[in-house]
């Protein structure tokens, strides 16, 4: 057990005053914007990384991934006392959450959504610190070839298993490249689509993009919302969380298979939202008493917590051994990785071995200290909704601007900021999604390389991604996935064919 | 069982009325997107057209990837465009209505506004005109309250970020006069 020995040297590294110190200070901060509307996971995220500049890369992302569990948590507590969800994938937590608080059983709501939060991303922790290294270990014997492969199955299973209409997901996409592609070419070091301008010489950082298509969008769809809230106050005594606790082993069916759920959602681009529902359906299909979910049963609340929490977790392994990110906010922190001059990819696991194993033990510990936290001080963070919008608001807008500043130390970037808004907002209202868009900015770069530097290698000739088994098996699942609804469609019409009785 | 321990109750007075009449359909916001996304992937094709899109001994040449994802993007922009023309489903679905979107420019414009003021006063007093201003106008919040979260959460930033972190931050005269 080689990995629980890191593991260990892991905790070291982490437990000392300074590192636990930024661990609750991420957690607040994390669950302040989990609670607050037009705030979510990736945006806190997104505006906190200039925080981390200075720090060296094991604090910030502690830090960051930190802010990360708290806004999972955060998430859970509007959605029970107020109905409403602070964040997507605790949108079937309000179907059993808020009527257990309407019965004055707010409390118990509440120690269920985060003790179920807890076992979910421990699962998935495990499964990061068993699988990840293996994983990486086996990629380190990749090549540009077999990279290219990779992300091109990440792409085209965003277009393929994506639940969006196929040609936004498309335009997002290929949106995404094309900005990814301004600036200065790597591999022959020409100027592409600079159209002469300074500005654009830098090209379009990743991160300017996300504060302005998260944080600036989020505030002003949230703006044409009613924001008006009725909710109940609670204090979750010490008893409560027992006898909660006492029962939790007759749900161990619920929760293992919403961990199970979680966790494959989240390393295939499924994410955390689907995850939520997926859990909370399943876990009513398979009840003896079907009826009684949504009108405030336990189980409610903890089928979908876990698969959430379970997947965001997991969404880390892919960055963490491949460098691909399995969800928006995992984007954003490697984004972070590669600001704090880090590499993500398998080489993580063999040259920063501090980094990595601070960084799982670090997901250890701040999901116990998060439970803790959370648990100890709901009342506080539940009149956080009592502060007034229109203070927030602007504080949101500095907040996201001196994080779009502080990135490249550029005025131009507030107004690329300010610009990307605009796009995130009318992208949102008119369906086309958001997140092709962050992953191909994000990955844009080393995809091109990846190809070009293997088409260097090949002498120009295509036939290197099907040259052994391992990359033409990985290519040629990538454009079955690109095509899956068509192939879907075929199928479904044959076994038709096959069957016109039942039709 | 009853709702009787609500505690927490917030109003929002200035709300968007629910009958307000729609300034624009879905379906027109759409045709204008892919319209402009569409000239967005001409525009772009053409750069990297003339930068180089052919493909040489060794693999492609620069503008050769930037050059097909255009012509992809404008494909599907096209083809957004036509599906826009021909549903009818979305025609009537509200993009915004008309109190929608006085409450949204009621932060664009001041969000703007106070990026022209980094630009030429620097951050922090740019920052501290937007909270006062916005918690006063917009959201009809006591002068005193305004101007007192807008001075602490300023000065906050400008602790955390200038004096411990030494992140450096576009600075006006203000900044200047007081010598930092």
């Amino acid at each position: 057990m080689e990995a629980l020995g890191l593991l260990m040297h892991g905790f070291a590294v982490l437990l000392t005053w300074k590192t636990l110190l930024l661990m609750m200070t991420g957690l607040v901060l994390g669950i302040f914007v989990g609670v607050l509307p037009g705030l979510g996971g990736p945006n806190g995220v997104a505006i906190l990384l200039p925080l981390t500049f200075t720090m060296d890369p094991t604090s910030a992302i502690v830090m960051l991934s930190c802010i990360y569990w708290g806004a999972l948590f955060g998430g859970a507590i509007t959605s029970i006392l107020f109905n409403i969800p602070g964040e997507a994938w605790s949108v079937a937590t309000t179907f059993d959450g808020y009527p257990m608080a309407q019965q004055g059983r707010a409390a118990e709501a509440l120690t269920a959504a985060f003790t179920s939060s807890f076992i979910g991303s421990l699962v998935a922790v495990m499964l990061i610190t068993f699988l990840a290294p293996m994983i990486s270990s086996f990629a380190l014997r990749f090549g540009p070839p077999e990279f290219f492969a990779v992300y091109l199955l990440t792409f085209c299973s965003f277009v393929g298993l994506g639940r969006e209409a196929k040609h936004k997901t498309v335009i997002s996409m290929s949106l995404g490249l094309l900005l990814a592609g301004i600036g200065m070419d790597t591999v022959s070091g020409q100027l592409r689509m600079t159209f002469d301008s300074a500005e654009l010489l830098r090209g379009v950082n990743f991160l300017v993009a996300v504060i302005g298509l998260f944080g600036i969008s989020e505030i002003l769809l949230t703006m044409e919302e009613r924001l008006a809230l009725r909710g109940h106050a609670a204090g979750i005594s010490l008893r409560v969380v027992l006898s909660v606790w006492k029962d939790l082993p007759k749900y161990w069916v619920t929760l293992f298979r919403s961990s199970f759920i979680g966790c494959w959602l989240g390393i295939t681009p499924g994410g955390a939202i689907a995850a939520s529902f997926m859990g909370y359906n399943l876990a009513k299909r398979f009840s003896k008493d079907q009826d009684s979910f949504g009108k405030g049963r336990i189980e409610g609340v903890f089928a979908p917590e876990t698969a959430a929490h379970a997947s965001g977790t997991a969404a880390l392994l892919p960055m963490l051994a491949l460098g691909i990110p399995g969800s928006g906010t995992a984007a954003i922190l490697l984004g972070g990785l590669m600001v704090w001059g880090l590499n993500p990819g398998p080489l993580l696991f063999v040259e920063h071995k501090d980094f990595v194993w601070g960084l799982i033990a670090s997901m250890y510990l701040g999901n116990v200290v998060g439970l803790v936290l959370v648990l100890t001080t709901v009342p506080i963070f539940a009149s956080v909704l009592r502060v007034p919008f229109a203070a927030v608001a602007p504080m949101i807008v500095v907040s996201c601007a001196i994080g779009a500043y502080a990135i490249q130390n550029a005025m131009f970037d507030i107004w690329l900021m300010l610009g990307f808004g605009v796009v995130g907002y009318v992208f949102k209202k008119i369906g086309i999604p958001l997140a092709p868009f962050t992953l191909a900015l994000v990955l844009g770069n080393r995809a091109e390389d990846a190809f070009r530097l293997s088409m260097i290698g090949a002498g120009g000739d295509l036939k290197v991604f099907w040259s052994n088994g391992l990359v033409g098996s990985i290519t040629t699942l990538a454009i079955v996935l690109l095509f899956w609804p068509v192939i879907d469609k075929a199928f479904g019409s044959v076994t038709r064919m096959l069957r016109p009785a039942k039709a | 069982m009853s709702n009787t321990d609500i505690e927490i109750v917030v109003e929002d007075p200035t709300a968007p009325e629910a009958d307000s009449p729609q300034m624009a359909s879905v379906r027109v916001v759409d045709v204008v997107v892919c319209l402009l996304l569409l000239a967005l992937a001409l525009t772009l094709g053409y750069d990297n057209w003339r930068t180089g899109a052919g493909w040489e001994s060794t693999g492609p040449q620069p503008g050769y990837f930037p050059f097909y994802l255009s012509i992809i993007l404008g494909g599907a922009s096209l083809y957004g465009l036509v599906a826009a023309f021909l549903s009818r489903r979305e025609s009537s679905e509200s993009f915004v209505t008309q109190a929608q979107l006085r409450r949204v420019m009621a932060v664009f414009v001041p969000t703007v506004l106070f990026c022209l003021a980094t630009q030429f006063l620097g951050l922090y007093v740019a920052s501290f005109l937007l909270i006062s201003c916005f918690m006063r106008l917009v959201g009809k919040i006591a002068l005193w309250k305004s101007l007192l979260t807008a001075f602490v959460f300023t000065a906050a930033m400008f602790v955390t970020f200038d004096v411990a972190f030494d992140v450096i931050m576009p600075k006006g005269p203000l900044e200047a006069a007081l010598g930092r």
